[in-house]
């Protein structure tokens, strides 16, 4: 029974992974007892799972995930979001306004405007209507303050790290408060500038050197290095 | 749209196709019954009407003179066009040649001229100035399937039939002179498109064919035997060994077709 | 107006450009060189500079053109006004809107519609300078920005063209050779599932050589895939090798 690749090997669409008893797992397909890679990333195989982890993936909702979306239109009884997905999410208006909703005399421009930020979750999705989003949790809802970025979803597992040891490690250095979206779209907010884009450069280094190892050393001696750095500066 | 098919019908033809038959009775190599008549329109200098099945296309001929490409200045002009009439199909939109009558003329138009079956230096008036200028219309007036075969074969029997006027240069002008002569033609080219269903060949699709195929091929084939033109069309694949297999096919159904029109 | 060489391929079967019948064009390709799409690639292959952008899946506008049960793909082959010899208008041709067709009936095998209905992608092509082969070109290079915009594929879908020149059936031809030649056979394909995706041919050939040609062109194509896979690979490796190098000071 063959596989046809050496642990994170780095594979691209259309590569013969493996033949015989294996299951098709993340980014894999199957045709004929032949595994084939469909994605570029990097084979794993976990039992009989072949497992592709991804390089570049965009992202497609699930019930339940926490994204962070930009408002894109008011409309008549809700709000369309951009989640950086292929498809557009709806905001109802009813989860929003903690009481019935009046076509007439609610502004709902006036709750959320066009171009605003929130932090959302997926309350459903399936193939036949577009994801629909709720706020109405803790921790949700519009955001005021803090920079937003971008990584690519795929990553956002290494961003956060082995029991989210990777996340705390940058919270704790920076002092930001990190909202990392299952979307790919990361909140940073920290106390000034210079702490936020030190976890954004670290959160951007990781996204870059994902599947390289070593990276949690390198990304605590730049942490180190570069909060030295402030110290220094404060002193002057 | 009335033209989708139901998931049963599909069903019944994948059915049929891999037993070797076919909704209207025919094996996966039959042609539909076809006539050709030639003639019809007398304003046009040449025009053929085909019904390949309840497929009806109408092509027009019309020979004019005009200047010669700069290139070329020893040859007449040809040009192919397609128009996908609204009234041949419910899917047909009234507009401009979409991307499928563009392309439906385009491959007519490759069979005819690689197979080099107009005699283009022969449409010559006078060398680098005044030449014939052949307008080939192809005009659909119902689609039941196989677009390019019917178009292609109505487009070289109106070319067959038509007549071109008399000229001559007298005192370095250009005047008409009486009486027509045949448009001079070397080649009649025919085109076999060949669907894939159920990874098998199958030739002729008829619409129902067409909405389940996988992906389709149409060949040229000329006098000799050679092929002229190729098209893979639709978003379908075939392997190198199925498309050995339709070449070997069209090369026969062009032979009987060649037999049967006396061509 | 230059003068029509006599022979396209002399006796020794060296080409005008010097290549054998069986040579390659040299070829360059570069994924992910537009920041603002989605997916990228850049290829230069012979004289042929092509660039391509694919923006998606994303929702489709108008709407109307979108489908319930499968992703659309859109695709749109077109070339500079300054990419040929004499200036073309920029206005699409008809030709133009051919290979617009074909080429994304070439591409369209390789993407799993199914998985995002209601969905589409577009597939910008523009040829910024054309030597005979673009469309081949523009596929190989399309391919490779949908893969690098992260829609799964089934394969890459690699393309190259075979034809005859004279009385020798050759690979790739350039322009001149189109232009001056007796066949051109252009053939897309999917290396791992064997699987034809384009196939054209103008020309005139006997049955024998057209299978000689196509199946030359599908060599072709076999020689310019792990070009192509590397291409890829490529700009993934970069961090690690930019990494190597810090290691290494």
């Amino acid at each position: 029974m063959p596989v046809f690749f050496e642990k994170k090997q780095l594979v691209t669409p259309g590569e013969l992974l493996a033949e015989g008893d294996y299951l098709p797992g993340e980014n894999t397909y199957n045709q004929e007892n032949k595994i084939f890679a469909s994605r570029i990333g990097l084979a794993d195989t976990e039992n009989k799972k072949v497992n592709v982890v991804a390089l570049r993936a965009f992202y497609l909702p699930k019930p339940g995930d926490i994204v962070i979306g930009t408002i894109v239109e008011v409309g008549f009884n809700g709000w369309t979001v951009d989640i950086k997905s292929p498809y557009t999410a709806l905001l109802r208006a009813s989860d929003v306004l903690s009481r019935p909703f009046k076509p007439q005399t609610d502004e709902l421009s006036q709750v959320l405007n066009a171009g605003e930020l929130i932090v959302a979750k997926v309350a459903s999705y399936d193939r036949a209507h577009d994801p629909q989003l709720t706020v109405s949790e803790p921790g949700l809802g519009k955001i005021t303050r803090g920079q937003i970025m971008r990584v690519t979803p795929t990553k956002i597992p290494r961003v956060i790290g082995k029991k989210g040891s990777m996340i705390s490690m940058i919270k704790q250095v920076t002092g930001c408060q990190i909202i990392l979206g299952v979307n790919g779209v990361v909140l940073v907010t920290g106390k000034n500038l210079e702490d936020e884009e030190l976890a954004m450069t670290a959160i951007q280094k990781i996204e870059a050197e994902s599947h390289t190892s070593g990276l949690t050393d390198r990304i605590t001696q730049l942490l180190k290095d570069e909060k030295a750095k402030q110290e220094e500066k404060k002193i002057e | 749209m009335s033209t989708l098919l139901t998931r049963v019908r599909q069903k019944q033809i994948g059915q049929m196709i891999d037993a070797g038959k076919r909704l209207d009775g025919r094996t996966l190599t039959d042609y539909r019954e076809f006539t050709i008549e030639e003639g019809l329109i007398e304003r046009a200098e040449g025009s053929a009407r085909i019904r390949l099945g309840k497929t009806d296309v109408l092509v027009g001929v019309k020979i004019e003179t005009g200047e010669p490409f700069p290139d070329t200045p020893n040859d007449g002009v040809l040009t192919v066009n397609a128009e996908l009439v609204p009234l041949a199909s419910a899917s047909f939109e009234p507009g401009p040649p979409d991307e499928n009558s563009i392309e439906l003329a385009r491959i007519v138009d490759r069979g005819i001229r690689e197979s080099k079956a107009v005699s283009s230096d022969k449409l010559v008036i006078e060398s680098g100035k005044k030449v014939f200028v052949v307008f080939v219309d192809v005009y659909v007036l119902n689609h039941d399937g196989n677009l390019i075969d019917a178009s292609a074969l109505a487009a070289v029997a109106a070319l067959t039939n038509a007549k071109m006027p008399n000229y001559e240069i007298e005192d370095g002008e250009v005047k008409t002179k009486t009486g027509y002569s045949p448009l001079p033609m070397k080649s009649h080219p025919i085109t076999v498109t060949i669907a894939k269903i159920n990874d098998k060949l199958v030739v002729d699709p008829q619409i129902e064919e067409e909405q389940v195929l996988d992906a389709r091929i149409s060949m040229a084939v000329n006098d000799e035997g050679n092929i002229c033109a190729i098209q893979k069309g639709c978003a379908g694949s075939f392997t190198p060994q199925q498309i050995i297999e339709a070449s070997k096919i069209a090369q026969e159904k062009a032979a009987e077709i060649r037999k049967k029109l006396d061509w | 107006m230059s003068e029509k060489p006599e022979k396209l391929i002399d006796k020794k079967g060296i080409r005008l450009d010097g290549r054998k019948a069986d040579e390659l064009r040299p070829l360059k390709i570069e994924v992910g060189v537009l920041p603002n799409a989605d997916g990228s690639a850049y290829i230069e292959h012979g004289k042929n500079k092509i660039l391509v952008g694919v923006f998606g899946p994303r929702e489709m506008h108008p709407k109307h053109l979108s489908q319930s049960d499968r992703m659309v793909i859109r695709c749109r082959y077109h070339m500079a006004p300054f990419s040929v010899q004499e200036r073309k208008s920029p206005a699409p041709s008809r030709r133009e809107v051919e290979l617009s067709k074909v080429i994304r009936e070439s591409l369209e095998p390789s993407v799993f519609v199914d998985l995002y209905p209601r969905s589409g992608i577009d597939v910008f092509i523009e040829v910024l300078q054309a030597d005979g082969g673009t469309r081949c070109a523009s596929i190989t290079a399309a391919s490779l920005a949908i893969a690098d915009a992260g829609i799964p594929l089934r394969d890459l879908v690699v393309a190259c063209a075979a034809g005859k020149i004279d009385d020798t059936v050759v690979l790739d031809l350039y322009d001149a050779e189109d232009k001056l030649g007796v066949a051109d056979v252009p053939v897309a394909y999917m290396p791992n599932l064997n699987a034809v995706t384009l196939l054209q041919m103008d020309g005139v050939l006997t049955p024998k050589e057209f299978e000689n040609a196509m199946n030359m062109a599908i060599d072709g194509c076999k020689k310019i895939y792990p070009i192509q896979k590397e291409a890829l690979r490529a700009k993934y490796m970069a961090a690690r090798e930019e990494l190597k190098e810090e290691v290494e000071e």
